[in-house]
């Protein structure tokens, strides 16, 4: 059902709740209406179908992802977010690469886990799932953080943390500016809200209310170095997003089906940014390398490729 | 300059509704106007020059032209990171707009001098720099810059200088302007010091009967390497000013070029602060006259370099 023939459902339903109210009484006709409003929310939502084929393609970006790491770090922060890179491609984003007016714009803060993205842009075919095989080889345009311009579908340069949320709180103002409708979604990581200069893009974007921007943080609590809560408590960055005039959502990220509807229902409020804090496992799909601190830097060694990517099948 | 710089944004922005000013909380009224009239075209985000330039890449990849403009130490340095990636690494037209170039806020402290910005600025790839002299170089480099399709830094002075061209100079990007020539040396002046140079080279005619041509260089990168060479060519000696640390600033352009344009007897004499921060409090013009960027010393050391070389 598309959101369009939703919205007219509910509105003539609410307004046939009320009309149905004055003449029969409130009690006899809510029971009627309760079942209504949950055959919409239900068709609002992901079928199983849906998220099948999502759980499907997440598994076949984990695999490219672990194919492309024999030159490359990062493999477990790419894990972690691989399906809320999988659910905004094939069911959110229209794409980064269609050149249109009204696209939607995303940006990879956390440049790190960049393999993730390269591998989802060719599972969605918008580069060459061949160039994959060359990532970080000498000439390759697959660098290990995003590089504007070097493949479609990479639109802002990222790798120094911090610097995405600023950067789309411009890409989302000139849209409102400019009276389009387009989305601005950016994905952080948790230890990268230790930059002083996230704080800062959060306050101008609450400020210039930004309901068409969207900041998601992966939270697999691991860091380079450590974990996450030993150097800023999570617990607390909920609180602070909300202080600084966030709508404010903790998800499972690894969660289709809730990752999708969450996504789907942004804004939360409108007038306000919407913030999803999505809680993830650091190397998510390998045991061997799930929330463990050292696969941050690990290359994946090659006669571990294979038994990882059986694991993965 | 910075009403020059005003007026030429607002006489721009007639032709360019893209054009977009950010402030990071600076210019205590100056924008009040400007503001009121052009709400739409003008943002101050607060002290947070990060966001500011961030901000900014994220505007100029959706097609504005933004100008972000701060105090020069706190728009270049506190943001130089974004700078680099944002800006340079994605090569953005955003115009980074420092005021207070060198020791203009000189009582304020070193806090607030910028010695080091023309180095810093033309070390990143796809910068341009422009350092206007007066006013009429403040209204062409914007204008200017404005054309370019990669970022540039834009250094001005305060709101007081003198006009030092009598109309409008010709001004091209990478291109030095002739003042007033010369047969004895020339004097390559850039941004704040041009008043200065023109009261030494006036000086050294008056008083000393020494020619020297005078030749303003408002933009430091890409620097104008014919110039330079032709003028090493002609010239025993090469003066350079600037309210800037002498290390890696414009003369270290100039003597870049010289050397790269080949072999030369030419010296070059550069004046501009010797490599310290200032740990006292100073008008600009006691500080400048501390670090012997005042006309009567630059003259002094002029003529004692002439003696030793003839």
């Amino acid at each position: 059902m598309s959101g369009g023939l939703r919205e007219g459902l509910v509105l003539s339903g609410v307004y046939a709740y009320r009309v149905s109210c004055s003449h029969f009484g409130k009690n006899q006709v809510e029971y009627l209406f309760i079942l209504y409003g949950y055959f919409l929310y239900c068709d609002g939502t992901m079928t199983e179908h849906d998220s099948n084929k999502l759980a499907e393609i997440a598994q076949k970006v984990r695999r490219d992802v672990i194919r492309m790491q024999r030159l490359g770090t990062g493999v477990a922060s790419a894990m972690s977010v691989v399906d809320i890179l999988v659910c905004l491609y094939f069911e959110v984003l229209s794409p980064s690469a269609s050149g249109e007016k009204e696209r939607d714009h995303f940006l990879l803060s956390k440049g790190h886990g960049v393999a993730a993205l390269y591998a989802t842009l060719a599972a969605r075919g918008i580069i060459d799932s061949s160039l994959l095989d060359h990532f970080l080889e000498d000439g390759s345009p697959l660098t290990g953080h995003p590089a504007r311009g070097s493949v479609p579908g990479i639109e802002v340069s990222t790798g120094s943390l911090g610097h995405g949320l600023p950067i789309a709180v411009g890409l989302a103002w000139a849209a409102k500016l400019a009276g389009r409708t387009s989305r601005v979604f950016v994905l952080h990581g948790d230890g990268e809200l230790q930059e002083g200069s996230v704080w800062e893009g959060a306050a101008l974007a609450s400020r210039l209310g930004l309901d068409n921007l969207v900041a998601m943080v992966d939270v697999n609590g691991l860091q380079g170095y450590g974990r996450v809560d030993e150097l800023t408590p999570l617990d607390r960055f909920a609180d602070k997003w909300r202080s600084f005039g966030w709508e404010t959502i903790e998800i499972d990220g690894h969660d289709h089906a809730r990752i999708v509807d969450t996504l789907k229902a942004c804004p939360f409020v409108a007038g306000k940014p919407s913030v999803i804090l999505a809680r993830t496992v650091k190397g998510k799909g390998v045991k061997a390398m799930e929330d463990q601190l050292g696969w941050h830097y690990f290359s994946v060694p090659a006669d571990r490729i294979e038994p990882f990517l059986e694991e993965l099948s | 300059m910075r009403q020059a710089f005003l007026k030429t944004l607002i006489e721009c922005l007639a032709s360019d509704p893209a054009i977009l000013l950010l402030s990071s909380d600076t210019g205590f009224h100056v924008f009040d106007d400007f503001q009121r009239d052009y709400p739409a075209h003008y943002l101050n985000v607060g002290i947070s020059e990060a966001a500011m330039i961030g901000m900014a890449a994220g505007l100029a990849l959706s097609g504005r032209k933004v100008m972000a403009y701060a105090i020069a130490p706190f728009a270049t340095f506190r943001c130089l990171e974004q700078i680099r990636v944002d800006l340079c690494c994605q090569n953005l037209p955003v115009m980074v707009v420092g005021v207070g170039a060198g020791l203009t806020y000189g009582p304020a402290g070193p806090t607030h001098h910028t010695i080091e910005d023309i180095a810093v600025m033309k070390a990143l790839p796809n910068m341009t720099v422009f350092c206007p002299g007066d006013p009429w170089e403040t209204e062409a480099a914007v204008r200017a810059g404005l054309t370019l399709d990669g970022p540039c830094y834009l250094r001005l002075g305060k709101s007081s200088e003198p006009l030092v061209h009598q109309q409008a100079p010709s001004f091209r990007v990478g291109e030095g302007i002739l003042l007033c020539p010369g047969k004895d040396l020339a004097i390559l002046s850039t941004g704040t010091m041009l008043a200065a140079a023109v009261e030494v080279a006036d000086r050294l005619s008056e008083v000393h009967g020494i020619s020297a041509e005078l030749i303003s260089m408002p933009t430091v990168k890409p620097i104008d390497r014919r110039l330079i060479g032709e003028a090493a060519e002609r010239f025993p000696l090469l003066v350079t000013m600037e309210e800037h640390n002498v290390l890696g600033g414009f003369g270290s352009a100039v003597a870049d070029a010289i050397l790269e344009v080949g072999p030369t007897a030419t010296r070059l004499l550069k004046f501009g602060i010797p490599d310290v921060y200032s740990d006292i409090a100073g008008s600009q013009e006691y500080l400048r006259a501390k670090y012997g960027l005042d006309p009567k010393t630059m003259v002094t050391r002029i003529l004692e370099v002439l003696r030793s070389q003839s």
